[in-house]
């Protein structure tokens, strides 16, 4: 058992003595690398370690909660006493609680979330790959004038968890990314984009060059962008817009938006919400990947979860409170950070891949949008109105054509879903994942 | 109130001879300024919902960060240790962005001015939690009793105390005690079976719990989020393309913010990739348009007695009759760029590095009467509230959402419309500002700001504003 667990332990142990029915506590340990530099030269070096602990008790059905950056024994015990002193004012609520113990556990395999290459890289090499992936970049095309830089970052660390049902677990993971920003200028008009890549160690990740490559075809195809005139036209997302619509979707069925009857999905079991081509699914037990983990922050052995099956909703995402608040059983998506109590969160979330290449999709568009980048929030899963800022590419006759910028493009979830057929270049760049999207016709505001 | 008496000298034991020996060895290896920042945080947070208060959490982070620069390299390091070996580890390990014999042999260390924005004698952070607790149960019953169609609130209060040193190179000693408070409330309702409509509103600042006993309380935001929810019932499609668009006063400044403010952080502006480089001297906006940052208006959530590198925080006019007139500076673009400190130099915590930030910004008021301005449009949008904005510097392209807002047609407000995404561009979209309304108000005081990373409080303000041309992100 490491320090950390062990640190667990005693203070779920503490609780227990202060008068705590129930306790979990969840500590966290890490070690960040990052550098960015800019213009071939170095422009910052961040370099630290921390460690912190969050605490939630229960006296009977009701909850407190805490958290601490000290981990002397002074500061435990001040952390065992802030959250018995909380659970004195909050009310009593009947589904509060701990998972029930026949839930508790941890996946059996090797999630390979550690990766021990990253700390044999001196601090030399990691800056040199960002300066190899800007070096690409600038020398890419002469209208890259300038750089918002590029970065190499990294982080391992132990996650450990207890509680007063006997679970103890710990893992260890580890992360690295290159990442690049260049600026291209055409005109008075300036344009950036980026690209980054990031993997559990070293070997996994794309080198420098390409990182540098794509993120400078990126930003140059940007230039020139016009405003697109306002019309319905059918769209279609690049993966890096569609992993956000996947997160949109999330949003809509973790337990909490269902129980509180706040998503468009409520209700929806058993019905066909998406077109017979979605299928949606979390998993978070697929080896190496950023979604993945043992198990999740209650305690409760992370697994395969289909969400949307051909179209058809088949379940929700669920922590214990959500489960019983529906009267069905943790999906184990408890997910905390160090404050607080659990919410809902998610593993590797993604749409499976189709069958048509995104060549193909496109070239089944007469007249229609390549969106890139979204920007904004406009997604509102109570109503599944959708409405945000787009960037992208337009497309005519089948082909990519001209960049257009500063237009907005709406609709709502529900026809998106209706209509949606993902290509099959699926990748897993982060824990939301999705292929080209086609989405259907969508309104596109611009002048 | 002397260092000597100061949260860190009291209560750690940390002298000037020791501030001074840091900086040292942060400085051993000849970089060109070194600075400290030592933090401490309490929080507490507290959330119903259901009716139910279903959480309750407090806790302390503390932790000191250690920044070296040179010419343009910084490094950094931080400890959540403050003793001092482990201070002078991260200093060691900051000063490895420097190469070379120590420049800077010691520091003497002078008080910086002082003054109180926020006075709050008892910080919420130090009163009963049964209080606390009460604001939000009484919140909940406030949204609830508004109208039988809401049937789910959601209400969080949360507040925090931080106690802040900052010790520079330069000779700067300063050290502040900084509140917040904060009351947040989210209704839902529903009508006849429909889809269920959200209401937000909140509002706080650096003030005592009074403030939500007294000025604006727990029943006024519950109200204000119910009410939002309501209306939204009988929305109607929003107009898709180009629209006129009236801004109503307060929160909807977050336009400044997303279209003006960001573009004028100075490190864009050093670096060349802000749409606004360059521009210092010329007309970006209309001549009807003044926009300041103003860090120094009492007990509002983005004021700051000093900012995170030491600097007194001031009134800066970003915008002056529609002219460019100056960046938001941090210690390192004011010493690449030879200016003055601004005072906008902000980190979220003693872990992250500073940055060019906004503090309070907002649109000055001008002479219209806010329901001629409305009178004047025979079709357009109303937009008496926003949720979030987002902005492209580079490109200058921002957008942000109304969560509220209103048909214009024939000079009236008619339909509510349904939430909408706004876009526009930074260097022109203020061009076409024809009327500013005599009616400047600041928002209540919810504004948080990200950028690289880093979430910090802000405040933003305008005046009932009409602006001719805008794309506004419909469906009808």
């Amino acid at each position: 058992m490491s320090e950390l667990l062990d640190i667990a332990c005693q203070v779920v142990e503490l609780a227990r003595k202060a008068g705590a029915t129930g306790a979990e506590c969840t500590c966290s340990e890490g070690e960040n690398f990052s550098v960015d530099i800019r213009l071939n030269e170095v422009e910052t070096l961040t370099q630290s370690a921390s460690r912190a602990t969050g605490l939630r008790v229960m006296v009977g059905q009701f909850t407190g909660s805490s958290y601490t950056s000290d981990l002397t024994r002074d500061g435990l015990a001040k952390l065992v006493a802030s959250a018995m002193e909380l659970a004195a004012v909050t009310t009593e609520d009947p589904l509060a609680g701990l998972p029930d113990p026949q839930d508790l556990g941890s996946f059996q395999g090797d999630l390979d979330l550690f990766s021990d290459d990253i700390e044999r890289l001196a601090p030399q090499e990691r800056i040199e790959m960002a300066l190899r992936a800007e070096r690409t970049a600038l020398e890419f095309d002469a209208r890259i004038t300038n750089s918002d830089g590029a970065g190499f970052s990294s982080f391992r660390g132990v996650h450990a968890f207890a509680n007063s049902l006997q679970f103890a677990g710990e893992y260890r993971s580890s992360y690295c990314s290159i990442s690049c920003v260049p600026v291209a200028k055409q005109g008075e008009k300036m344009e950036r984009d980026y690209w980054s890549s990031s993997a559990r160690g070293v070997a996994q990740l794309e080198s420098p060059e390409q990182v540098g490559r794509i993120a400078a075809e990126r930003t140059v195809r940007r230039l020139g962008a016009v405003k697109a005139t306002t019309q319905k036209a059918p769209v279609i997302f690049e993966p890096r817009v569609a992993r956000s619509f996947a997160g949109g979707l999330f949003d809509a069925i973790e337990g909490r938006a269902i129980y509180r009857d706040s998503s468009f999905l409520n209700g929806k079991l058993g019905q066909k919400i998406a077109s017979s081509r979605t299928t949606l699914i979390d998993d978070g037990t697929m080896p190496r990947l950023f979604g993945s983990q043992p198990f999740d922050d209650e305690g409760v052995a992370t697994r395969r979860t289909v969400v949307i099956r051909n179209g058809v909703l088949e379940t929700y995402l669920l922590n214990t409170y959500a489960a019983r608040k529906l009267g069905m059983r943790t999906t184990g998506n408890a997910s905390r950070g160090i404050t607080g109590n659990a919410g809902v969160g998610h593993g590797n979330f993604y749409l499976e891949p189709g069958e048509r290449s995104p060549e193909d999709l496109i070239r089944s568009v007469a007249n229609g949008f390549y969106v890139t980048e979204l920007i904004g929030s406009g997604v509102n899963i109570s109503t599944g109105d959708y409405s945000r800022g787009a960037t992208g590419l337009w497309i005519e006759n089948g082909k990519l054509t001209y960049p257009v910028s500063e237009v907005t493009i709406a609709g709502t979830l529900q026809e998106m879903l209706a209509n949606l057929e993902p290509a099959n270049d699926l990748e897993f760049r982060s824990s939301f994942a999705a292929p080209t999207l086609f989405v259907g016709e969508m309104t596109i505001g611009g002048k | 109130m002397t260092f000597s008496e100061s949260f860190f000298a009291a209560r750690f034991g940390i002298e000037r001879r020791d501030l001074e020996r840091y900086l040292s060895e942060a400085l051993s290896q000849g970089g060109d300024y070194a600075d400290l920042y030592f933090e401490y945080l309490a929080t507490c947070m507290i959330g119903i919902d259901e009716g139910i208060v279903k959480s309750a959490t407090q806790g302390v982070s503390l932790g000191v960060g250690v920044r070296v620069i040179s010419g343009e390299k910084t490094g950094y390091a931080y400890s959540d240790d403050l003793s001092p070996e482990k201070i002078l580890a991260a200093g060691r390990v900051a000063a490895c962005i420097a190469h070379g014999p120590s420049k800077i042999e010691k520091t003497p260390l002078h008080d910086g001015p002082r003054r109180n924005l926020y006075p709050v004698i008892t910080a919420p952070n130090d009163t009963a939690f049964a209080d606390r607790v009460d604001l939000v149960k009484r919140a909940e019953r406030a949204a609830r009793a508004y109208d039988n169609r809401v049937f789910q609130v959601q209400a969080s209060y949360a507040d925090s105390l931080r106690h802040v040193l900052v010790a520079t190179s330069d000779g700067v000693l300063n050290f502040d005690r900084q509140p917040m408070a904060r009351l947040n409330v989210q209704a839902l309702a529903r009508q006849n079976g429909g889809a269920p409509q959200t209401g937000y509103s909140g509002g706080g600042g650096r003030i005592d719990l009074d403030f939500f006993l007294n000025e604006k309380t727990p029943e006024h935001f519950a109200r204000e989020a119910a009410r939002q929810a309501v209306v939204q019932l009988d929305a109607v499609e929003a107009p898709a393309g180009e629209s006129v668009v009236v801004l109503g006063p307060g929160w909807p400044g977050v336009l400044l913010h997303e279209a003006v403010g960001h573009g004028l952080e100075a490190d864009f502006n050093r670096k060349g990739t802000s749409a606004f480089t360059g521009r210092i001297g010329q007309q970006v906006a209309s001549p009807l348009c003044t926009v300041v940052d103003d860090g120094t208006i009492g007990s509002r959530r983005g004021s700051l007695n000093v900012d995170d590198e030491g600097n007194q925080t001031q009134r800066n006019v970003l915008i002056e009759n529609g002219i460019l007139r100056g960046y938001l500076q941090d210690n390192l673009s004011s010493r690449l760029m030879g200016n003055a400190p601004t005072g906008n130099g902000r980190r979220e915590s003693y872990e992250h590095i500073p940055m060019p930030r906004m503090t309070n910004t907002f649109m000055l008021a001008g002479e219209s009467d806010p329901e001629e301005i409305i009178r004047s449009v025979p079709k357009g949008l109303y937009c008496a509230n926003f949720g979030g904005g987002q902005v492209d510097i580079t490109s200058g392209n921002f957008v942000f959402s109304a969560s509220e807002s209103y048909l214009i047609e024939d000079g009236k407000l008619t339909r509510p419309v349904k939430n909408a995404t706004l876009i526009g561009n930074g260097p022109e979209a203020l061009k076409y500002v024809s009327m500013v309304g005599n009616d400047l108000m600041l928002d209540e005081g919810v504004g948080v700001c990200g950028k690289q990373g880093q979430s910090i409080p802000v405040g933003v303000g305008i005046p009932t504003v009409r602006i001719d041309r805008m794309t506004v992100g419909g469906t009808a």
